[in-house]
């Protein structure tokens, strides 16, 4: 199993960084990088989600809301109060992953339908104080934002933005790999896999849980405050509820429990409706169909099950 | 004094007493077994006394200390553990991670280490690992190590329960009926499983329907019937006692 993980760990991210390294040699403009960072953004943010959703068995509607909140947070601080942008990202982080923390604990009593639903409120609450909080946010107006400067250059280009955003999933991915694969993580999966089990033998499933949440939070405010600085305007939509089911979407096709499924199912879902266009008017059915036959012929979502069919091929030939 | 010390112990749920003003004690380095028939509290007593449940009334000790009301996590960090009747296996997970996460509390749990892969988190997950190794072999489990929970047969899941308890090296060992749904040799497995745990001077109780091994095996056994204690004694005695007979057979009043 130590090699076999070592494979997921290693293996993995081997072909992950190749992937990253070779895919512009097919981008033909700006364009296709701008797509690209949307992918890796995107991706960051489900590999966090994972966490808390696919290991530790709890679901959030209400991500979008701390992507918001980062974007926000590094608009104002670097805007208002002149803070370095890298200094704002992690004041943002800072905060986000406090106010994570604050809700979370009431939150993560709840289970199912129920916290389901409590998180879907978090999102509509930051939805609609930015909307209603112009002197700060700007309002449904928006707000606009410098541009993010990396000791001393700055980021301007697609191309630029293309290669920071890699690394940051890089990291992203390689701390998510860390956290599964050391105690914290496997007395989050036990206190999914059966709750009582974990508590008798002196996991306070809890602490993981919230914990995991505050995890996630945080890496989607880094996320947001990035995109911030990338899209030099931001406006209140951006804590939709759509964007927040977007992200648990991805989660869940590209496969649960699986850090480089949520890569290929933020992949997926980021390129099909640019795929789909083709289809006009059909679009949405189209996409809908697809998520559909995913879900009843992959339940396990994408990752997860063409391994297990890999594996049994296998198993066949030998 | 006594390793576990139950006082006055009453548990009701909604008008029905399923533990009734409960006494007795558990010595420290025996095989103590809980006998009675179905309904009669037995899996209710392990919940109250491993702090899944609060009680109506009454007190629980370990070691002379009141442990009542105390959460099963902080009971487990005193030396408690236990295994399930229904089993509570992580089937999300691979049994040598099972075993491992019943080693939680050995283990470096910070956060920082382990977001970082800091080497001394590490190396002490590996150290971990290998102990764990040895107590998948002391169940029998060696094979299965690297197998998914969720393809392991009903009897490998009952002994992988007994190994992750094991792993956090109790003093305290609570088995709720490892034998049952289990074959004859199957049976006889846990049978020496138990036997060996004792021996390496954990203290085992045991609640368990199969008589031949409840009988074979126990030092002490307290049985009880709606609640209630109903006799407390060596095998011998119990077993000679009317009002078990009665209970398990019927009474002709």
């Amino acid at each position: 199993m130590t090699t076999k993980l070592m494979n997921a760990r290693f293996g993995g991210m081997a072909v992950l960084s190749l992937v990253l390294a070779l895919a512009p040699l097919g981008f033909a403009n700006a364009y296709y990088y701008d797509v690209a960072v949307t992918v890796l953004f995107n991706a960051v943010i489900c590999v966090g989600l994972n966490l808390l959703i696919g290991y530790g068995g709890q679901i959030s509607l209400g991500h979008g809301a701390f992507f918001a909140l980062g974007a926000y947070g590094s608009a104002i601080a670097t805007s208002r109060w002149g803070f370095a942008p890298l200094t704002a990202m992690a004041a943002s982080a800072v905060i986000v992953g406090l106010a994570a923390f604050v809700v979370a604990r009431p939150i993560l009593r709840l289970k199912g339908h129920y916290l389901a639903m409590a998180t879907l409120g978090i999102g509509m609450i930051v939805h609609i104080v930015l909307k209603t909080e112009a002197h700060w946010t700007g309002g449904p107006d928006g707000l606009s934002v410098d541009p993010l400067v990396v000791a001393g250059i700055t980021v301007a280009t697609d191309r630029q933005w293309y290669w920071l955003s890699a690394a940051v999933l890089m990291l992203a991915v390689w701390l998510a790999l860390n956290i599964v694969q050391s105690p914290v993580g496997r007395a989050l999966r036990a206190g999914h896999g059966a709750e009582i089990g974990a508590r008798v033998v002196g996991i306070d499933t809890t602490h993981y849980k919230v914990l995991m949440f505050v995890v996630s939070a945080v890496f989607a405010s880094v996320v947001g405050s990035l995109f911030a600085h990338k899209n030099g305007f931001i406006t209140p939509d951006i804590a939709s509820f759509h964007r927040s089911i977007e992200l648990v979407t991805m989660v869940v096709l590209g496969g649960m429990a699986s850090i480089f499924g949520s890569v290929i199912g933020a992949l997926i879902l980021t390129l099909l409706p640019q795929m789909l266009t083709a289809f006009d008017d059909y679009e949405a059915m189209v996409f809908g169909a697809i998520m559909m036959g995913t879900m009843i012929f992959m339940p396990k979502g994408l990752l997860p099950s063409l391994r297990v069919a890999v594996k049994k091929k296998l198993g066949q030939r030998s | 004094m006594s390793l576990l010390t139950v006082e006055a112990l009453s548990k009701e749920f909604g008008g029905v007493h399923a533990v009734q003003d409960l006494s007795f004690a558990v010595e420290a380095g025996a095989i103590h077994s809980i006998i009675g028939p179905n309904g009669a509290g037995k899996t209710t007593l392990f919940n109250l006394i491993t702090g899944l449940y609060a009680p109506s009334s009454g007190r629980v000790r370990l070691d002379g200390r009141d442990i009542t009301g105390l959460r099963p996590d902080h009971l487990a960090a005193l030396g408690m553990s236990r295994t399930f009747q229904n089993l509570q296996i992580f089937f999300n997970m691979t049994a040598m991670e099972n075993v491992m996460v019943g080693a939680h509390l050995q283990l470096d749990r910070r956060f920082w280490p382990s977001l970082l892969r800091l080497p001394g988190m590490v190396r002490r997950d590996r150290a971990c690992r290998d102990s764990c190794a040895q107590l998948l072999d002391f169940v029998g489990l060696s094979a299965y190590a690297e197998a998914e929970a969720a393809a392991m047969s009903y009897g490998a899941l009952k002994r992988l329960e007994i190994a992750r308890a094991l792993a956090a090296r109790p003093r305290l060992l609570l088995l709720d009926e490892p034998a049952a749904g289990l074959n004859a040799t199957e049976s006889r497995e846990i049978d020496a499983v138990i036997k060996k745990v004792a021996a390496q001077g954990v203290t085992v109780v045991l609640v368990e329907h199969d008589m031949k091994m409840v009988m074979g095996i126990s030092d002490h056994i307290l049985a009880l019937d709606y609640g209630r204690k109903l006799a407390e004694g060596s095998p011998a005695q119990v077993r000679a006692n009317p009002d078990v007979i009665a209970a398990y057979l019927g009474a002709h009043v």
